[in-house]
């Protein structure tokens, strides 16, 4: 919104009680701080030692916290790179010609979304063992997201290759292309082309959900800062606990913030680039930027 | 399904707990959510600005994580809530980022002459937009704040990792039973999710047609 249309430009006195208000309301944040601060402060929580202890290679925490990053990041590139080609492929059954593959496509796409992904990874972790299927935590966690993802990042890429101009279908049936070459050289460069921005923003989804390894016990950061709170629990008790949670649970945010703001600039360069200009800005819809729930349900179409 | 029988009251008492976490939750993400749109559109920059600040850091932070910081770290500052509490208010918190920017973008398909026209004829911000944008808004975000609402419903999964007995929690629980045993609780659990996301999708389907406006 450039120019306001909600509400008149502000006057003198508008400005003057907004002030007024703004002031009224940084105090009453500052006291909010101010007391969370005291009570930390009061429960021994700001120490200059307890925090040192994140930083202090002796102890083995930042050790600890790289690794389980790695693992966190391992487990989210594993999941995107996957779930995107898987993603691709299902987009393409969803539009094929043969109805038994849309069915069969459809299906599978409005199971995995219809479902928690926590109860697909449960799935993976609790009950495929009782067929004698073993899978590892990273392995569990890795195919929940990729079930998962893939039959979200379908239903997206569907929507890329469904906006691009029938024209250019057209057009490439015309001069004899066959269906398959259509698809792969004409359709899908400009559909994952426009779906950059849209691409990056689900990695922060995927990055998001692959915490939900804390559940089933995979070090990933949430983990790997509960082992060390136990670890720690046994010779100094619960000293470290709230540091050690703070510090995963930023690394975390800071991670999603960066690639966010990289989704963001992508989106800008993907507007100006004259092949893409003019384009409908694709977004992801609130409810898949949820993470593990989103996607919706057997939306009716 | 014998044993599905057996345990029909773990399993009920799962499904309640899911349904009222999904209420609960619901009801503080909509307020909460469309207070925050209300002060993202607002005259007041400071107000803006800690509007998107709360959204932009929520949007970005896995639910576990709020899970986490309300359930392990709100004690550190004397502040205890119960399991079930921290459940609500995560999820609440959490889905509210997402209700708002649905919320926004049904301001911001408003006309903007429907806007002009409120002020035009003397009305204050606070009139416009609840007396003029906000129930046009509301009228066509049906479909996307329905979707935030059925991924809530499934985002309240994350509970089981934090002693919120729901749906999810009973495959850990009950992860000693035998193979077909554990396959029919997988089973139930699935249907008991759809038995709450499926009839959501149809009302909001039914709702959206009956609230639509037609330009």
């Amino acid at each position: 919104m450039t120019t306001p249309v909600l509400f008149d430009i502000p006057g003198p006195r508008a400005r003057a009680r907004i002030r007024i208000g703004t002031g009224i309301g940084i105090l009453l944040i500052l006291g909010i701080l101010a007391v969370v601060l005291v009570r930390l402060a009061g429960n021994g929580q700001l120490e200059a030692q307890r925090w040192a202890v994140l930083f202090d290679a002796r102890t083995g925490v930042p050790q600890t916290l790289g690794r389980a990053l790695v693992n966190t990041l391992q487990v989210a590139a594993v999941g995107m790179v996957v779930a995107t080609l898987l993603g691709l492929l299902l987009a393409v059954g969803r539009l094929s010609d043969h109805r038994p593959v849309r069915w069969l496509v459809g299906t599978y796409i409005e199971f995995f979304r219809a479902i928690p992904l926590l109860v697909v990874i449960f799935a993976l972790y609790f009950v495929l063992p009782k067929y004698d299927i073993e899978l590892s935590a990273f392995q569990a966690l890795a195919g929940g997201l990729i079930l998962y993802n893939s039959a979200v990042l379908a239903e997206i890429f569907r929507a890329g290759i469904l906006s691009i101009d029938k024209g250019q279908r057209e057009a490439a049936f015309g001069i004899g292309m066959r269906k398959y070459q259509v698809m792969s050289l004409v359709l899908l460069p400009q559909a994952t082309r426009r779906m950059l921005p849209v691409l990056i923003a689900q990695l922060v989804v995927l990055l998001k959900d692959s915490s939900l390894g804390f559940i089933i016990g995979y070090f990933e950061l949430l983990r790997g800062a509960r082992s060390l709170v136990e670890f720690f629990s046994l010779s100094f008790g619960n000293q470290y606990t709230f540091q050690l949670y703070v510090a995963a649970g930023l690394i975390y945010i800071v991670i999603n913030v960066l690639l966010s703001q990289l989704a963001n600039l992508v989106e800008r360069r993907t507007r100006r680039r004259p092949t893409t200009a003019g384009t409908q800005a694709m977004e992801l819809p609130a409810d898949v930027q949820m993470g593990q729930g989103g996607g919706a349900a057997a939306s009716p179409r | 399904m014998q044993f599905l029988a057996d345990n029909f009251d773990l399993l009920w008492d799962a499904f309640l707990t899911t349904l009222s976490l999904s209420l609960l939750a619901g009801l503080l993400a909509l307020v909460l959510g469309t207070l925050l749109a209300a002060a993202r559109v607002s005259p007041i920059p400071p107000l803006r600005g800690l509007a998107s600040f709360y959204v932009e850091t929520f949007r970005n932070t896995p639910l576990t994580v709020v899970f986490f910081f309300l359930i392990f770290g709100l004690p550190q500052i004397d502040f205890i809530l119960g399991f079930y509490t921290g459940a609500v208010l995560s999820l609440g918190l959490y889905t509210a980022a997402f209700v708002c920017e649905a919320v926004r973008s049904g301001i911001n398909s408003v006309s903007t002459g429907q806007a002009e026209a409120s002020r035009a004829i003397g009305l204050t911000f606070g009139q416009s937009l609840r007396e003029v944008v906000l129930p046009q808004a509301f009228r066509t975000v049906v479909p996307p704040l329905g979707n935030v609402f059925i991924a809530m419903v499934k985002n309240s999964s994350i509970a089981a990792g934090f002693a919120t007995s729901e749906l999810s929690s009973l495959l850990p629980r009950l992860v000693n039973a035998d193979a077909g045993q554990l396959t029919a609780v997988l089973l139930g659990v699935v249907i008991a999710y759809m038995i709450i996301t499926l009839p959501l999708a149809f009302g909001v389907h039914r709702l959206e047609r009956r609230v639509a406006i037609l330009r």
